[in-house]
């Protein structure tokens, strides 16, 4: 609690370089857990007492990418011989392989969905920010405030009328409901993200292109967007990973066609429930680009996660 | 008189790469035709995407309205739903529970991280790997994250019932996190401080950073102690960044849907059933699309008031 330019070899530093230490490594224990248990077999993954060391096992990962029928084991032993581990894996389950399973769609569905979004969201973001960073705009600060308490509605309130929105118009499930659906929840923190960004470069640059003969949008294009390139691409990676991560909307809208893998994840069933190192799989595949976007994003993380409010 | 000399070979070269026709009706567009221009697109995605269905759900709250029989005689309500709503024993168990969650879970998050802050502010070595492990909770996606927990709340198998075992020496099987109607409320507000915590830690983490050394130096000067640095010093110059913070969560947790909905989904009974999960009960269960409509309306007036309200509280506090 003194001030923080006390010496790092003193007790007190230790003490608290300690203390921290145990908390992330209790805060990162279920997590480690949960991508371990995408390596047990589903027999280990639910032992009681539960198990720390178990025998790697890669069935969790066969599990979530295919979908497997039960056979008699006359039948399997009547069947060629195996032709992969995977096939000869599944075959020690007295099971045998009926196709891949969805989980390679719905990926793919969360992939096109988060980018398209975030395309759109920042390509008008970026638009709406510089207006409102360097032009006089009338009621400028209560369409900023509108553009934020977009933010502050229930997911549920907004999805009941767009629900019946979405019905009328065809739109449900699909990808371009779930594009524009998202694009419109992430244009708030997109324009006040690069409002700030924008806000930070010396406007004397723009000037001395103006003067220099640019128009305003030669000026935009070639001064303004490669200075605001770091805080563009910051933007992005926050739409993107909102959009990765939304379950509300995609659980109410989508249900085939465009869904995503929030709403997919907990529903992946084996035999008798929930498959479980299935479901850690394919939640630890889900995780590894989330984890990657932190250590990129973490310059700038206080000002996404605050709207841009604190910026360091 | 270089840098003059460079500005104009970058306006000939951004002439010569512009079509004549082009960059005169582009030169011709006015401030204020381009603010407009930038501005409309989002707007109107906004107009179309949040305004419209908020004036839609206003106006599906004054009827009988089902989105299953879309086609059944629409009957115009007048306030019925309102009054239901507000005399109706579900909807206050909701308000109750959710308040339970707000409150309980935002109180966790600032006393651990803002604990938190104040260690990792003391820059040891290798604070800053420490700090990215901590933050990662809440980077990811609260629907699985309510998910994955359940499988750590199992009562006999589950990691979390074995570690409180290990620690307190009572049998793992002997609690439910989610079966038990006493302790489901609990579970969620742990699952969102072990997944929000940084979030608070961070914020208030720039609070800490934001105070210069000199003001502490000073303090030094005077002889105060440590706890009175800390009373007058550090808490009065943290207070807004935290008060911001709490804004933020406030918000999230008030409109809290994901995370709850995959890690109880309400139960047992309705003992986690906050707002929003009632309203998707209301509303895309039971199909009472009008009166859910008049739900969200109260929800949504109750989020923009107390955020109103705080928001001044938050600016008095900045101005002292």
């Amino acid at each position: 609690m003194s001030a923080p330019a006390s010496a790092p070899g003193t007790w007190g530093t230790r003490l608290a370089a300690l203390a921290v230490i145990l908390y992330a490594v209790v805060t990162i224990a279920p997590l480690l857990w949960i991508v371990q248990t995408g390596f047990k077999t589903p027999s280990d993954a639910i032992a009681y007492p539960p198990k720390v060391f178990a025998e790697p096992s890669l069935e969790g990962y066969v599990n979530l990418f295919t979908t497997r029928s039960r056979q008699t084991e006359e039948y399997i032993a009547g069947l060629p011989p195996p032709d992969s581990w995977v096939e000869r894996l599944v075959r020690s389950r007295n099971m045998v392989i009926a196709g891949p399973s969805k989980v390679g769609e719905r990926f793919v569905n969360s992939l096109i969905v988060g980018f398209g979004s975030t395309f759109l969201a920042v390509f008008l973001g970026t638009l709406a920010a510089y207006a409102f960073s360097r032009f006089r705009v009338p009621l400028k600060d209560d369409l900023m405030f509108f553009i934020l308490s977009t933010r502050m509605m229930p997911p549920i309130a907004v999805a009941i009328p767009i629900y019946l929105m979405y019905r009328e118009l065809g739109l449900t499930d699909t990808h371009l409901g779930m594009i524009l659906l998202y694009t419109a929840v992430n244009v708030s923190l997109a324009v006040w993200l690069l409002k700030g960004f924008i806000d930070e470069i010396p406007r004397e640059y723009e000037e001395a292109a103006l003067i220099d003969g640019y128009s305003r949008l030669a000026a935009f294009r070639k001064v303004v967007l490669p200075q605001a390139a770091t805080g563009i691409a910051a933007t992005a990676i926050f739409c993107l990973i909102f959009a990765w991560n939304e379950y509300a909307f995609a659980v109410l809208l989508t249900s085939g066609e465009a869904q995503t893998m929030p709403p997919f994840i907990p529903f992946i069933i084996g035999e008798g429930g929930q498959d479980w190192p299935a479901v850690a799989a394919a939640t630890t595949l889900f995780l590894i680009p989330i984890v990657v976007f932190t250590v990129l994003l973490r310059k700038h993380l206080l000002r996404g996660i605050t709207f841009g409010a604190v910026r360091r | 008189m270089t840098e003059t000399s460079t500005l104009h070979t970058l306006a000939a070269r951004a002439g010569a790469a512009t079509p004549p026709a082009l960059a005169a009706r582009v030169r011709g567009l006015s401030d204020r035709a381009i603010a407009w221009l930038f501005i409309t697109p989002t707007v109107l995605l906004l107009l179309a995407i949040n305004v419209f269905p908020l004036i839609w759900t206003v106006r599906l709250s004054f009827t009988n309205y089902r989105a299953n029989r879309p086609d059944a005689p629409l009957r115009w309500l007048g306030l019925d739903n309102y009054t239901r709503i507000l005399g109706d024993p579900d909807v206050w168990y909701a308000m109750q529970a959710t308040a339970h969650f707000v409150v309980w879970s935002i109180t966790l998050q600032v006393l651990l991280g803002f604990g938190l802050a104040l260690l990792i502010n003391r820059r040891f070595r290798g604070h800053g790997f420490w700090t990215t492990l901590i933050l990662l909770p809440m980077m990811l996606s609260p629907a699985v994250v309510g998910n994955f927990w359940t499988f750590l709340f199992q009562p006999q198998t589950g990691l979390f019932n074995h570690v409180v075992a290990f620690v307190t020496g009572i049998d793992p099987g002997s609690f439910q996190m989610i079966g038990d109607v006493r302790l489901a409320p609990w579970a969620i507000v742990l699952v969102d401080t072990w997944m929000w915590t940084p979030y608070v830690m961070l914020i208030c983490l720039a609070g800490l950073r934001s105070i210069p050394d000199d003001i502490y130096e000073a303090a030094e000067v005077d002889r105060a102690g440590p706890l009175r640095r800390f009373w007058s010093i550090t808490l009065p110059m943290v207070l807004p960044f935290l008060m911001l913070a709490v804004l933020f969560r406030g918000i999230e947790n008030f409109r809290m849907f994901d995370m709850v909905n995959l890690l109880t989904s309400g139960g047992p009974g309705s003992t986690t059933e906050v707002a929003s999960i009632t309203l998707k009960r209301e509303a895309f269960e039971k199909w009472r699309t009008g009166y859910s409509s008049a739900f969200a309306v109260i929800l949504f007036v109750t989020v923009f008031g107390l955020a109103n309200i705080y928001v001044k509280a938050l600016n008095a506090v900045r101005q002292r």
